[in-house]
């Protein structure tokens, strides 16, 4: 069997930028002191003129970003989740959400996979945060594909995105002939009438292989990548609750605030069904090998499939 | 300029505290104090200084402005419709349900407004990120950011400096209305911002202190700063908060209150009087 090609979503992003900017002059990168981390050194390296370190003053880069933007730039701004969406969160919400100004921001090295830096750096918190800015678009894209096509889709939305970036090197599912991204329009990546799995991002592909392993022990389970967190594809939550009569969302973040409440809000509102949310309870994560904390907190697909089994039995 | 052109100015700077007092007036709440103290500045930009077109605010090459002291706003709209981005009749709908004024500035609905601020110590930053496109496009319009002396207290003011002096922002002209006064009291009572020249200087600024209610010598330091290359300019603007209504001077109590009817009757006929000696000169 071939060896499968790993890449992190922050590479995806790099290159992704990388591949736009050739077209699109207006593109410009800010970091704060991160570029190796957020991969936007790819971009440097490439368009030296074009890149703006900030140092480590994410208030001051998201400002920053936010006067580019209201002269007619699209800066794209990365650094850490956390210190993105928490430290510059009254900067994203005042500077950028308010005047609706054209700004990406990327937030990388999001949730428990960061891995051994621990508890300060797992950012948990960044799509609950962003959700509740008006007109913010949060993007949690699931593989290298589908990170290569969110980014474009970010550049073509006027208006400030939040994309989420991950740090763990991870394989590609997505057929890249056959796929398509848009912005709040969920994918079925596995049909199934017994339950239906949403899940977001980094852990897709953990809950692809649970559920696959489910349908060999007599549960059909049906898949949908919700890539978009904001807005949430309605539609395919209504059908799902009205087809398979329960839901279970699956995110690397905490069950309050992100995807897991996200489609609640959904369900409670037009067809309410029971939601089982997996993912961070609401408490820091710590420090160890990515791959590790996933299998301790239940997110990789063998702790997906003993939790799905057990909801559902 | 020349004594006309000055004693136009001048009765401009008071057309727009009468400006600011009708609207905080009827808003019956709102920021006179600041406001007043920032009014010969603002004046000073929009009818002298600055590269603008009312009738074409969005124009991609103009001089911006970022009232990063967003609750001055009173004072930047009194000088907005006075130079015609909108009527006066306006004013009067200052902070009120469906107005085009909302309490601090909003750009997307005032014409005119280049950046919505209000949260302390972010203005200054969209200001940098204006000259930081004005450079990478190679066009060579400024960007003026006004800040209060007590805003000097959030950091991100000083991440933004450090990022404007970084980057060699010549094109960026910061203004402290060193008005000496906050909610809470004394400037330096409340948290010591002195030495700010030299904190200024340490910052890699090229710092011009002046008389803020004076129009010549704001004139002479937006000319000079003009003329400053390779680093950003902040003019310290030492002002008398409340300048212009004698009860109002130097009191902090009118940092954020409105006067009531009897207070506005007699601040009106002070500015009125002071139009009336300014108009026979």
């Amino acid at each position: 069997m071939a060896e499968v090609k790993k890449i992190a979503t922050r590479e995806s992003f790099g290159l992704a930028l990388c591949e736009l900017a050739k077209d699109h002059p207006e593109i410009v990168v800010l970091d704060a002191d991160l570029a190796a981390a957020t991969k936007t050194e790819i971009f440097k390296k490439a368009y030296p003129e074009r890149f703006f370190d900030c140092g480590i003053a994410e208030a001051n880069m998201i400002g920053v970003a936010a006067g580019l933007a209201s002269c007619g730039k699209v800066p794209f701004a990365a650094t850490f989740a956390m210190f993105a969406t928490g430290r510059a969160y009254e900067q994203i919400r005042n500077s950028v959400g308010y005047p609706h100004l054209n700004v990406k921001i990327a937030g990388s090295h999001a949730g428990i996979t960061v891995g051994e830096d621990g508890a300060t750096h797992q950012c948990c918190e960044d799509l609950a945060l962003m959700r509740t800015i008006p007109g913010m678009v949060v993007l949690n894209p699931a593989d290298h594909y589908e990170m290569t096509e969110a980014v474009k889709a970010a550049y073509e939305y006027n208006g400030p995105v939040y994309i989420r970036l991950g740090r763990l090197a991870i394989e590609s599912f997505n057929d890249p002939d056959n796929y398509r991204f848009e912005i709040g329009k969920g994918i079925t990546l596995k049909e199934g009438n017994d339950v239906t799995v949403i899940a977001t991002g980094l852990v897709v592909n953990e809950a692809l292989k649970a559920v696959k392993a489910l349908e060999d022990k007599g549960i059909n389970a049906r898949l949908i990548n919700m890539h978009t967190i904001k807005p949430i594809d309605k539609d395919i939550i209504i059908r799902a609750a009205k087809e398979t009569g329960r839901i279970i969302t699956v995110e690397e973040h905490n069950i309050i605030g992100g995807l897991g409440e996200a489609v609640c809000s959904v369900t409670s509102e037009y067809c309410p069904v029971r939601v089982d949310r997996i993912g961070i309870e609401d408490v820091y994560g710590h420090s160890g090998p990515a791959v590790g904390l996933l299998a301790e907190y239940g997110l990789d697909a063998a702790g997906l499939e003993n939790r799905i089994r057990a909801l559902v039995k | 300029m020349n004594s006309q052109e000055l004693l136009e100015l001048k009765k401009t700077a008071c057309k727009v505290r009468i400006q600011t007092i009708e609207g905080v007036y009827n808003a019956k709440s709102g920021h006179p104090g600041g406001s007043l103290s920032a009014a010969d500045i603002m004046t000073y930009l929009y009818f002298k200084e600055m590269n603008i077109d009312p009738k074409n605010p969005k124009d991609p090459g103009r001089d911006r402005f970022v009232l990063s002291k967003g609750h001055c706003a009173p004072a930047l709209y009194g000088t907005l419709a006075l130079r015609g981005y909108f009527s006066t009749n306006e004013i009067k709908t200052l902070r009120h349900i469906g107005s085009k004024l909302q309490g601090h500035p909003d750009m997307k609905s005032t014409p005119g407004i280049d950046m919505s601020s209000g949260s302390l110590g972010q203005g200054i930053s969209a200001a940098c990120g204006m000259a930081l496109a004005a450079k990478y496009d190679g066009s060579d319009y400024r960007v003026y950011a006004m800040l209060g002396d007590g805003e000097c207290e959030e950091g991100q003011v000083w991440e933004a400096f450090m990022f404007a002096s970084h980057y060699q922002l010549d094109n960026l002209c910061v203004i402290i209305d060193f008005n000496k006064l906050q909610i809470d009291g004394n400037v330096n009572d409340v948290a010591g911002l002195e030495p700010l020249d030299s904190k200024l200087e340490g910052f890699g600024f090229e710092v011009i202190q002046i008389n803020g209610n004076d129009l010549e010598e704001i004139e002479a330091a937006f000319q000079k700063a003009k003329t400053i290359k390779g680093k950003p300019t902040a003019i310290i603007a030492d002002t008398i908060k409340g300048k212009g209504v004698s009860y109002m001077e130097d009191q902090v109590g009118w940092h954020g209150k409105a006067p009531n009817t009897e207070e506005y009757r007699k601040a009106m006929d002070e500015l009125n009087a002071q139009l009336n000696t300014l108009e026979a000169e």
